[in-house]
């Protein structure tokens, strides 16, 4: 118990350290870690993001706290919470600890040229992991059965409804770009619930 | 400037700010900007770009950032804890009661088709913020192969991201090294 909590406290901070650009790019370090580490399916975390995105605060703040609260949540509400208070500590510690030392200390060292030529490779990596995690959600909407680690491109169980969302969503948020994070989620879910509630086959 | 504030006039701006933002990060810069520069007047808008300029150049979260930056500012060690603490308790709150509820949710039918569509809702939303990442880097052909590898690599093999990450960080401190070498032999060669 002590030592998952542990765990879960130092994979959050490992994420919170390494997390370039705001919370869709703690993505494939959530996926990395927690579903690579058998905490979470892959399935629960597209829900946590769905969720995060959906709910006031930060979405790094609620994803660490949704992960946290989803680990003891059998042994009751005082574990589940003691869960998400290690997941939640971890994630902001990196954060409160750099900013801290850069308005006590001041910000000389952001402005060396070390600093500034490591961004130049670590923003592309960050944009190519960031749309790795989204090329491997569309392929899986529609075509759930492959598995790019493992180099099997099984094309059966074609998922038709899974498409025809994919492709209004997309195409909606094409048309209207300005459409907000929450209105792209409700938009989806009452289309889901259309799609495979009302539509027989 | 600095009107009058407490650590409990601190917390309660940020808790406010924690839950009123959807999102997070930069969605959340405008409501902080009313709130702390216009209304408490406790920062000015060179701050404001100065905690986005930070944030661009250091790990985490955008929105823990601002709090402990802005809290530090104003009343030191304990105004960085109290904002911190405020921006984060709303999610902390909902989340926990959700979280509660959601699983005896999930089983009903009519919900998991939500969620059904849900997935390729945030599949949209990933590739969105990628597209928008991408229109804060200069691309030229390092980039692009910097981009194009780490994407292969994180799809298709079993190599953690942290380590593409620290690849990305080394590659870019030596093609940074390499350009300025190039531009300083210019310099050299051509003296004009």
């Amino acid at each position: 118990m002590f030592l998952t909590l542990l765990n879960l406290f130092w994979m959050f901070f490992k994420i919170g350290l390494f997390t370039f650009g705001g919370g869709y790019a703690m993505i494939p370090l959530i996926k990395d870690e927690l579903v690579g580490g058998g905490y979470i399916t892959a399935d629960a975390l597209i829900n946590f993001i769905g969720i995060s995105e959906s709910t006031p605060g930060p979405v790094a703040v609620n994803m660490a706290t949704f992960i946290g609260m989803s680990q003891f949540q059998d042994m009751g509400i005082g574990y589940a919470l003691l869960g998400a208070f290690a997941t939640t500590l971890g994630v902001v510690l990196p954060s409160f600890i750099i900013i801290l030392l850069i308005a006590s200390l001041g910000s000389k060292f952001l402005e060396s040229k070390i600093v500034n030529h490591a961004f130049l490779g670590l923003k592309p990596a960050v944009i190519g992991l960031i749309i790795s995690v989204s090329v491997g959600l569309i392929v899986h909407a529609a075509l759930p059965n492959i598995d790019f680690k493992s180099l099997n491109f099984d094309f059966s169980g074609f998922n038709f409804k899974g498409l025809v969302i994919l492709v209004i969503v997309g195409g909606v948020t094409i048309f209207y770009k300005k459409m907000s994070p929450v209105k792209i989620i409700l938009f989806s879910a009452i289309l889901g619930m259309l799609i495979y509630g009302l539509i027989p086959w | 400037m600095k009107k009058q504030h407490n650590l409990f006039n601190l917390f309660t701006t940020f808790l406010k700010i924690g839950a009123l933002t959807f999102g997070g990060g930069y969605a959340m810069m405008p409501i902080m900007r009313k709130e702390v520069v216009e209304k408490k007047e406790w920062v000015d808008d060179d701050d404001i770009l100065k905690i986005l300029i930070i944030s661009e150049s250091t790990p985490g979260v955008l929105a823990v950032n601002s709090a402990t930056f802005i809290g530090y500012k104003i009343a030191g060690f304990k105004g960085s804890l109290v904002a911190t603490l405020g921006v984060i308790i709303p999610s902390f709150i909902t989340i926990s009661l959700i979280s509660l509820f959601i699983i005896q949710f999930q089983q009903l039918t009519w919900v998991a088709y939500a969620f059904k569509g849900i997935q390729a809702g945030v599949a949209i939303l990933i590739l969105k913020a990628a597209m928008k990442l991408s229109k804060k880097i200069h691309f030229n052909l390092f980039a692009i192969a910097i981009l194009v590898f780490s994407m292969l690599f994180a799809l298709f093999m079993n190599v953690s991201v942290i380590y593409l990450l620290l690849i990305g960080a080394v590659l870019g401190i030596v093609y940074g090294f390499l350009i300025h070498v190039k531009e300083a032999k210019t310099d050299v060669s051509n003296p004009s």
